[in-house]
């Protein structure tokens, strides 16, 4: 590691309407290091690295690369600066091979002819020198996103890339693949090359980085060298104070069991089963969690278990009502009738139509329901009534139920769906990353809330991927790896313990 | 990601007020290119439709056709899908509307044809806008292209039809008998007392299309499967998290659309020509679209976009007659200027509005 | 029976050739990610333009000149609506067929007042046809003759330029830079747009070619096939020409087949038009002409393979904001 700054970001700002997305951002990166910006989601990373790679521009503020100060217009200007990016969902043209994808872009004159075969020796090289294979000629969509990532810096690297940007390579990952991949930054770096890795993930940043800088709320709020911080120190920084998500709760009381899962399997569109053979048990009065990274068949099972998604096989008992999904009998219509309520993983894509007036988003699903009008018609008096009382109780702000819902920040619409699922008094609720995207105040309300739904006497069947959360809500944990349950543990048990499980280590590894 | 917010009454009048004056602007310039004076050409089409009672008759009579056409194309907007097939759609409802008359008219009165040409026109309209709608919703078709193959399909079927088996004997022209008086709706004249529209055929359909309003705006806004339509059109995988199967909503409502665009045919063949001839459709189905566009999805904008149709209609056949030059052609590049400012480019004033309202400091840079 | 097969086939390649050179023109749009329901549109205006010019000048050049021109100003109005204003790609086809169809009439009226015709023109105002060498000669040696002095010679220099416009379009589609490009921006414009190309004008050069092979299919149509323009002469062409290239799946040499088989078919129609056929009768010549639509939507349907459209094909492209 140089002294020489490869990178240096002098006061850059954005604002993306009300949103400050970027605040007055100072960063140093030296040459020939890996250096990683940890911070939860929404942060301002993806921002701050969009800048740097002239998606976006900065309000105000000074790039320099290289020590030069520059002005980095559009992503070719980036390119030109030696600036290669590895962005978060690939950007790759499926049906195309891996050296038309290569070299899209960097052709090398107006016919392909000379170019390819250029191209296709320099791929050689690159693949020799970094230990990056990949087939040439092989097509996108056959390939395993772990290659396909390998093509995108192998992307970057072909257009001479000196800085090379991440943007969290490893979510999508299996942990050998993330092996792999660090493997080759490290190679990357010893050859001179400027890493940045952006991620979520603290472990990741103390296996592989030099420096860290931590970002906070658009702001960089410390940098660090890696060798002398803890993950306790990072955690603290990126949440602004203990990372230990206290939730006051007793202690579980399980009583009948409100929803069994037997045997479910999921195959998706591409053939793939991503959920194997699961079975589980909730009870009433407890909230078991399911830990895993993410893309490990967490949401997936959750959406069968809604009856959303087709299922190869597989059943579910609510609350003694016994369900065969494989019959592609029963839709969420059903379950919901059954006493299942269901806060989904992507509020925006699933639990919300934004365009709806937050009263409409109020019954979502459960526009059926009697009590909302006579008939076939609907009775918007008793409609907007109902939405009211759940603003009062579930403090939604602002309290208007005839405001646009995409109007409302994420932790509020957070609480317009879980107060339409809770309320409807379930037996058993199902809840994905409850807390994605909210803002503090609203995480610590909202746990309180599912706790409060235990204590009432149901059943929640909760997936995280943020153990933190896990471990505080749950009673019970299920660890799911490669869409199968990989073990079960008391939330007490070692983070360390947990993690290893998540990562595909068995039962007995783990425990060592 | 939210859009820049405007106010309400910016969004939803003050901008398309913009984009059709920007479409009116722009036909003008179209009337000067030709030689002739806007200003005068505007007099002698409002004139034309609204100055004398003839006028304002055809005028609603064309406005009928654009109601149901309209309402068709709007309430499959709501379910996010876009039904170009009205054109089809209504020529086979006249096929309903014909063959209810032809079986009816000599022996009952006008009132007993008439629920049954309703019907008639309504499932054959449906009936051609169900196969579109199930290739989609089952096989992923999309429906733009299938309802536009529809249209020409149904011409050629029509054709045959017409020519081979439902014309007069012994006749070579490709239209069906005359219907006698159990066949022939009544002038909204005879029925409503104290109006006189001259000669023109407004009839009974007019009160027909605006009842046909008034249920679209009940059944999209005050119904549960009103609401699953719209939110299936908003969020299809919210519709799915919500219990809402896209295979009904999109077949029952491109069953309405194509029963609605079907209707259209009870004015113009039961209320009008009073036989089924060819092409009668005339593209009326097509206007929907701008109709539709224009009064933005809502029957009360498609009442008045669909009258502001009628009075180009209207006007623009008096304005063929004083002006020679400006021939009826004239309100086809109009109904394609309001596609386009209204439909295609609806945002375009938006920028420059938000600047303006001052309602956001910064926008996301466009794409560069 | 030869002489009528030659002749069948013969009016087949004159009445593919306006469908060849509008699907290959969608082609370009569609592959980079615009569709284009405005092919009809856009031929009518350059057969008006065609027709017009070619009537003023006397030159069939001009005519193709201004048919071009006026089919790439189209095609730029949809471009600024869809790739600009991000507008919806089917309404602003819808809007640019009106608009072609009303002003085509409404100007040829008010300028030539033949009833939305334009003046016939002759000679060097037309396209003629181009007789190969010794294709009197060969003309009665048997077969050969037939496929070479009628199929192959004696068709205009449109004709010829639109059969090869397929080889041509096949070249540029995936032999060179450009072609890469824009495959590759209909399928994943975020892919084009971080290797440091742009979409939009990416996106613009794409229809600014349909606009300039739409030229060509309607001047074709006004004089090359006809000697001046009809009000509404395109009648549907542009919908069979979009209904082949969703046959072909939107690939060069497919397009030319479909083409073929959608011009074949209408070659029949014209021909067995109130002829009886033994064994069946006359045949409706509506459900020959309707075959076209039909056989789409059965493609459509998925019954025979299946039409995957170019994947970004539809929506405008709006750099995600993370």
């Amino acid at each position: 590691m140089s002294d020489q700054l490869a990178i240096e970001l002098v006061g850059v700002d954005k604002r993306f309407g009300q949103v400050h997305a970027n605040k007055d951002i100072h960063l140093k990166v030296r040459k020939g290091s890996i250096h990683g910006i940890v911070g939860e989601n929404g942060a301002g990373k993806s921002t701050l690295m969009s800048i740097l790679y002239g998606f976006y521009h900065a309000d105000s503020g000074e790039i320099r690369v290289d020590g030069k100060q520059v002005s980095i217009s559009s992503s070719q200007a980036a390119i030109a600066l030696g600036i290669g990016m590895v962005h978060q969902h690939f950007m790759l043209v499926e049906n195309f091979t891996v050296l038309e994808n290569i070299i899209l872009g960097a052709e090398g004159g107006a016919l392909l002819a000379g170019g390819v075969s250029k191209a296709r020796a320099e791929l050689k090289r690159l693949a020799d020198d970094y230990d990056l294979k990949v087939d040439p000629d092989a097509l996108i969509e056959d390939l395993p996103v772990g290659l396909q990532q390998r093509v995108e810096i192998l992307k970057a690297l072909f257009r001479s890339a000196d800085i090379l940007i991440l943007d969290e390579p490893t979510g999508v990952l299996t942990p050998a693949e993330a092996d792999h991949l660090f493997r080759i930054l490290r190679v990357l770096r010893d050859e001179g090359k400027t890493v940045l890795l952006i991620t979520h993930k603290l472990r990741e940043i103390m296996a592989v980085t030099d420096e860290v800088s931590v970002m906070r709320r658009g702001e960089i709020v410390a940098t660090r060298q890696t060798s002398k911080t803890s993950m306790g120190e990072l955690a603290e920084l990126m949440v602004g104070r203990r990372v230990l998500l206290e939730v006051e709760k007793g202690p579980a009381e399980p009583g009948r069991p409100v929803l069994t899962v037997e045997n479910l399997t999921v195959r998706d569109t591409r053939g793939v089963d991503v959920v194997r053979n699961v079975s589980l048990e909730v009870r009433a009065g407890e909230i078991v969690g399911i830990a895993g990274v993410s893309g490990n068949g967490q949401s997936e099972l959750l959406e069968a278990i809604a009856g959303i998604r087709a299922v190869t096989s597989g059943t579910v008992t609510v609350d003694g009502t016994r369900v065969d999904l494989s019959r592609g009998t029963k839709d969420p219509a059903d379950m919901r009738e059954l006493g299942l309520a269901h806060v989904p993983e992507d509020r925006h894509r699933m639990g919300l139509v934004t365009r709806f007036p937050e009263c409409e988003n109020a019954i979502l699903g459960y526009h059926r329901d009697p009590a909302y009008g006579r008939g076939p018609f609907l009775d918007f008096d008793r409609i907007r009534t109902a939405a009211k009382v759940e603003i009062e109780k579930y403090d939604i702000r602002p309290a208007d139920c005839m405001l646009k819902t995409a109007n409302f920040s994420g932790g509020n619409q957070q609480k317009i769906v879980l107060a339409r699922e809770i309320e409807r008094d379930p037996v058993i609720l199902l809840v994905g990353q409850p807390t994605r995207g909210v803002d503090i105040g609203a995480i610590e309300f909202i746990h309180k809330r599912i706790v409060a739904l235990r204590d009432a006497g149901k059943g929640v069947l909760l997936v995280s991927v943020e153990l933190d959360e896990i471990r505080a809500l749950a009673d019970r944990v299920l660890v799911m790896f490669d869409g199968q349950v990989v073990g079960e543990r008391a939330p007490e048990t070692a983070e360390s313990e947990l993690g290893l499980l998540m990562a595909g280590a068995s039962g007995q590894e783990a425990a060592e | 990601m939210t859009a820049g917010q405007l106010p309400r009454w910016v969004d939803y009048g003050l901008m398309p007020a913009l984009n059709v004056a920007a479409a009116f602007l722009v036909s003008g310039l179209v009337v000067l290119l030709i030689g002739e004076n806007p200003v005068e050409a505007v007099k002698v089409l409002v004139w034309g439709s609204l100055g004398w009672n003839e006028g304002i008759g055809f005028t609603l009579f064309y406005a009928t056709n654009f109601i149901f056409t309209g309402l068709a194309v709007a309430i499959a907007f709501h379910a996010g899908l876009f039904n170009i097939g009205g054109e089809g759609q209504a020529y086979l409802g006249g096929l309903g509307v014909a063959l209810a008359c032809l079986a009816l008219d000599r022996y009952v009165p006008w009132w007993v044809t008439l629920p049954v040409a309703v019907l008639g026109a309504a499932a054959f309209g449906a009936a051609w806008a169900f196969i579109p709608a199930l290739l989609q919703a089952k096989r992923g078709s999309h429906v733009v292209i299938t309802t536009i193959m529809f249209n020409f399909i149904a011409a050629s079927m029509m054709v045959y039809l017409l020519v081979n088996l439902l014309s007069k004997r012994g006749s070579m022209q490709p239209e069906t008998r005359t219907f006698e008086s159990g066949g022939r709706l009544p002038l909204l004249q005879d029925v409503l007392p104290g109006t006189d529209f001259g000669s023109a055929p407004v009839n009974l359909s007019f009160l027909l299309a605006l009842a046909a309003c008034l249920l679209v705006w009940v059944v999209v806004w005050r119904t549960r499967l009103g609401y699953e339509i719209r939110t299936f059109g908003a969020n299809p995988v919210a519709a799915v998290y919500a219990g809402i199967s896209p295979l009904r909503i999109t077949v029952v409502t491109m069953l309405m659309s194509g029963g609605l665009a079907g209707m259209m045919a009870i004015n113009e063949i039961m209320g009008s020509q009073h036989r089924l001839l060819i092409e009668f459709v005339a593209g009326y189905g097509f206007v929907g679209i701008a109709v539709a566009l224009m009064g933005r999805a809502h029957p009360i904008g498609i009442v008045f976009a669909a009258i502001l149709f009628g009075m180009l209609y209207q006007g623009g056949a008096e304005l063929a007659f004083e002006m020679p030059t400006i021939t009826r052609d004239m309100i086809v590049v109009i109904q394609g200027l309001v596609i386009l400012f209204a439909g295609a480019l609806e945002h375009m004033f938006r920028p420059v509005l938000l600047r303006i309202f001052g309602v956001l400091a910064a926008r996301p840079a466009p794409v560069a | 029976m030869f002489e009528t097969l030659i002749f069948v086939l013969d009016s087949t390649a004159r009445l593919s050739t306006p469908l060849l050179l509008a699907a290959l023109a969608g082609l370009y749009s569609e592959r980079s990610g615009i569709f284009d329901i405005g092919l009809e549109g856009k031929m009518l205006g350059a057969a008006f333009a065609a027709g017009a010019a070619a009537a003023v000048s006397g030159s069939a050049w001009i005519g193709l000149g201004a048919g071009i021109l006026v089919s790439v100003a189209l095609a730029l109005v949809h471009g600024f609506a869809c790739i600009t204003n991000r507008g919806n790609q089917i309404v602003s086809g819808v809007a640019i067929n009106f608009l072609a169809m009303g002003l085509t009439a409404l100007l040829g009226q008010a300028w030539f007042g033949q009833g939305g015709r334009t003046p016939a023109v002759s000679g060097d105002g037309r396209f003629g046809d181009v007789t190969w060498p010794f294709a009197a000669e060969l003309r009665d040696v048997p077969v050969i003759g037939g496929l070479y002095s009628e199929l192959l010679s004696g068709h205009n220099l449109l004709v010829y330029a639109a059969f090869l416009a397929v080889p041509f379009s096949w070249w540029v589609l995936y032999r060179t830079r450009f072609g890469l490009r824009l495959r590759a921006v209909g399928e994943n414009p975020g892919a084009v747009d971080t290797a440091g190309i742009s979409v939009t004008w990416l996106r613009y050069r794409a229809v600014i070619c349909t606009g300039i092979l739409c030229g060509f299919a309607g001047t074709y149509l006004s004089i090359g096939q006809s000697a001046s323009f009809i009000a509404n002469m395109t009648a549907g062409k542009g919908f069979i020409a979009l209904a082949a290239l969703i046959f072909a799946k939107w690939k060069p040499v497919p397009v030319m087949f479909a083409c073929l088989l959608f011009g074949f078919l209408d070659a029949v129609a014209i021909r067995l038009q109130g002829q009886q056929v033994p064994g069946i009768g006359e045949v409706p010549v509506q459900a020959i002409q309707a075959l076209p639509y039909i056989l789409t939507v059965i493609l459509l349907a998925g019954f025979i393979g299946k039409a995957v459209p170019p994947r970004a094909g539809g929506t405008a492209y709006v750099k995600e904001r993370s």
